[in-house]
């Protein structure tokens, strides 16, 4: 499948004279590719926002390669901004312009007809909110507007950072809808959330980004198995023959945590082979089901941002790709 | 084209932009309203209820005068030590003569349009290049911080096409205003000359001077607008345009001019804004420096001049331009936008 979006490599520096150097990418690489729902992921100061407007030419890189549909960027970015749509960080609007006559200004700059205008404020529903003012706005409605805007253009690429950010349960729900409506119409979408549940049920792919480096990616299932520990939960007929069957299956090179009622196991390749085992000993299995992660579990495992009781992790903190330490904090999420 | 029409569109949607134009234009309304209400044409009958004054003020002068004499060679006579009331000789207490006291000091006042109307274009530039100025900040200045301006570089990524696109669109709407006020301020006065005051010798040389004046106060009101507009894209803010302003009359202009005072700097004024802006209106402003004395056949004790020309001013005016709008070009293409 063609890439729509490839990153190579991406690295942005900010030089402070009190906070000194900080590497807000350092070497960060990303694919996605065309008519899918792409997952961007990351911790608070991790480079997300930076690698999207990086992207978006809002920020120069210090190194690396960007394209978008196949042009080399920033440079090629008046060829291919036509077809890309985007909303970065939290929306923002000229205030006392009503939802209407701020897409209607983004319209006319882009050269995009007016009856688009009333399409995507139907898409978004704020069709008969579009004659007031932004700024009596709730943060949901200005986030419905961003969306909007990002979709007036009907690209190809659609860029979305944060885009359930202070919408009600029905308002993501919504937005999920239109994300996988977006897809199925062959639109590429890139998705920067915290709200991993939704990036699991909507996303075809992920990238998990931690201190502006790449810590994993690929599709969802693949990246959720590359970090499932394979474990297994048994169950017997009968409770008492549970030390039996952890003998049998240590014997066998399988680790076995027994519990009350149930063993716990790991490093199981094929669930089948416990069941062969087991059966061979007159051993007969109740239940085998293999235990999955979430997307959050790995995403915080990932990025070793998961709460620790009594400590406060701080924004920088987290994880080193290629190691399992944790980083110093160098202080503040500046320039992320 | 579509961005400098949408950014047009952009300017004249803008409530400040519609409110701080009426503010100025209404301003410029009031003083030639003010103009007209304290003058009054002036007829046979002004012109001699004048010298009738003129005669009872010289009539004045000499009955005080020869009250004066006699009361001094009363007291001279009297032998009354001289306290320095009256002089020695009382015969050198005499009233003026009567062409000193002329007939046009009891005049009303009254608008002679060749005389007075190329004063009054100062204000004028100077109003609406104060509403320029608060204008051009406004409308990029709003633009960065609410987030406008990131917007629209994710639409238009060509930065400084963006920039100046829009600085056209401003100057284009300042021009569409400042031209026709200038029209309407010439016409106004001419009114106002015509119902209060005279037309008379304004000939096609007058007409001339006047227009060129005119066309430097469009020059001067479109180059105060660039700088606020450049100064709040410089800062990402308004507050950064009207901030600077404020530094600089209040350390720039009132502390530089007191500081300058005190070290006694010869032509002080030289140092100061406002002095060249005076030039480029009036063509010329030439400063005189009151401690110096040059001394002339007859006596007379002149102070030294400096002349500040029209030419001059336009040297700095265009170097500002360049050097501020180019710094906010420089930052629009260098920094980054977050």
């Amino acid at each position: 499948m063609p890439a729509v979006l490839e990153i190579e490599g991406l690295r942005k520096t900010y030089k402070s004279r009190r906070r000194g150097t900080r590497n807000a990418l350092d070497g960060f690489d990303m694919r996605v590719e065309a008519g899918q729902v792409h997952g961007f992921l990351g911790p608070n100061g991790s480079g997300k926002t930076t690698t999207l407007r990086t992207l978006l030419g809002l920020i120069r890189p210090d190194g690396g390669r960007m394209s978008i549909l196949g042009h080399e960027v920033p440079e090629a970015l008046p060829v291919v901004a036509g077809q890309v749509g985007a909303i970065v960080e939290s929306p923002q609007f000229f205030p006392h312009f009503t939802a209407r006559d701020t897409l209607s200004l983004l319209a006319s700059a882009g050269e995009v007809p007016a009856s688009r205008i009333d399409e995507v404020l139907e898409l978004v529903g704020l069709r008969d909110r579009a004659g007031e003012r932004v700024k009596t706005y709730s943060l949901g409605m200005k986030q419905r507007l961003a969306v909007a805007s990002a979709l007036l253009k009907n690209p190809k690429l659609l860029i979305l950072d944060e885009p359930a950010n202070g919408l009600d349960p029905g308002g993501i729900r919504e937005m999920r809808t239109l994300t996988r409506n977006l897809a199925e119409s062959g639109m590429t979408v890139l998705l920067s959330s915290h709200i991993l549940g939704e990036i699991q049920l909507i996303c075809d792919s992920v990238t998990i980004i931690s201190l502006g480096r790449r810590v994993a990616f690929g599709p969802v299932d693949e990246v959720l198995a590359q970090h499932s520990s394979g474990a297994v939960r048994v169950r017997l007929e009968a409770t008492a023959d549970l030390p039996a069957a952890a003998d049998a299956l240590t014997r066998s090179g399988i680790r076995v945590s027994g519990q009350a009622d149930h063993l716990m196991l790991a490093g199981v390749d094929k669930p089948a082979t416990v069941t062969r085992l087991l059966a061979e000993q007159g051993l007969y299995v109740s239940e085998l089901s293999p235990v999955t992660v979430d997307l959050e579990s790995v995403f915080l495992e990932l990025t070793a941002t998961a709460p620790v009781p009594g400590q406060h992790r701080q924004v920088d903190q987290s994880l080193k790709v290629g190691g399992s330490e944790q980083s110093e904090a160098t202080g503040g999420g500046w320039g992320a | 084209m579509s961005l400098y029409r949408t950014e047009l569109r952009r300017l004249t949607k803008r409530r400040f932009t519609r409110y701080m134009t009426l503010l100025g234009l209404l301003v410029l309304v009031a003083v030639v309203l003010g103009t007209f209400f304290t003058n009054q044409k002036l007829d046979a009958d002004a012109v001699a209820g004048a010298e009738r004054q003129a005669d009872q003020q010289y009539e004045q002068q000499v009955r005080w005068s020869e009250q004066e004499r006699a009361a001094c060679e009363a007291a001279k006579a009297a032998g009354t030590p001289n306290d320095g009331r009256y002089p020695d000789d009382c015969s050198v207490i005499s009233a003026p003569p009567r062409e000193a006291i002329e007939a046009s000091w009891f005049l009303p006042s009254t608008f002679n349009f060749r005389e007075t109307f190329p004063e009054t274009l100062i204000p004028f530039a100077a109003i609406l290049a104060l509403v320029g100025f608060v204008i051009g900040a406004s409308f990029v200045g709003a633009e960065w911080s609410s987030g406008g301006m990131m917007n629209l570089l994710l639409w238009r990524p060509k930065r400084l096409t963006v920039l100046l696109t829009k600085l056209a669109a401003l100057l284009t709407g300042m021009l569409a205003v400042t031209l026709p006020a200038a029209v309407a301020w010439f016409a106004g006065f001419w009114l106002v000359a015509t119902f209060r005051g005279s037309t008379e010798k304004v000939t096609s040389g007058v007409w001339q001077s006047l227009a060129l004046t005119g066309v430097r106060a469009v020059v001067l009101v479109l180059v105060v607008t660039t700088v606020g507009f450049a100064l709040a894209s410089l800062g990402r803010h308004t507050a950064m345009a009207l901030g600077g302003v404020v530094a600089v009359a209040v350390v720039g202009q009132f502390g530089l001019g007191i500081m300058l005072e005190m070290a006694n700097v010869r032509f002080m004024e030289m140092w100061l804004l406002p002095t060249y802006a005076l030039a480029w209106m009036q063509k010329k402003v030439t400063l005189q420096d009151w401690d110096s004395c040059n001394a002339t056949v007859f006596g007379e004790c002149k102070p030294e001049t400096f002349d500040i020309t029209w030419q001059q001013s336009s040297v700095l005016l265009g170097v500002g331009v360049v050097v501020v709008l180019g710094a906010a070009l420089w930052a629009m293409r260098r920094r980054d936008i977050s």
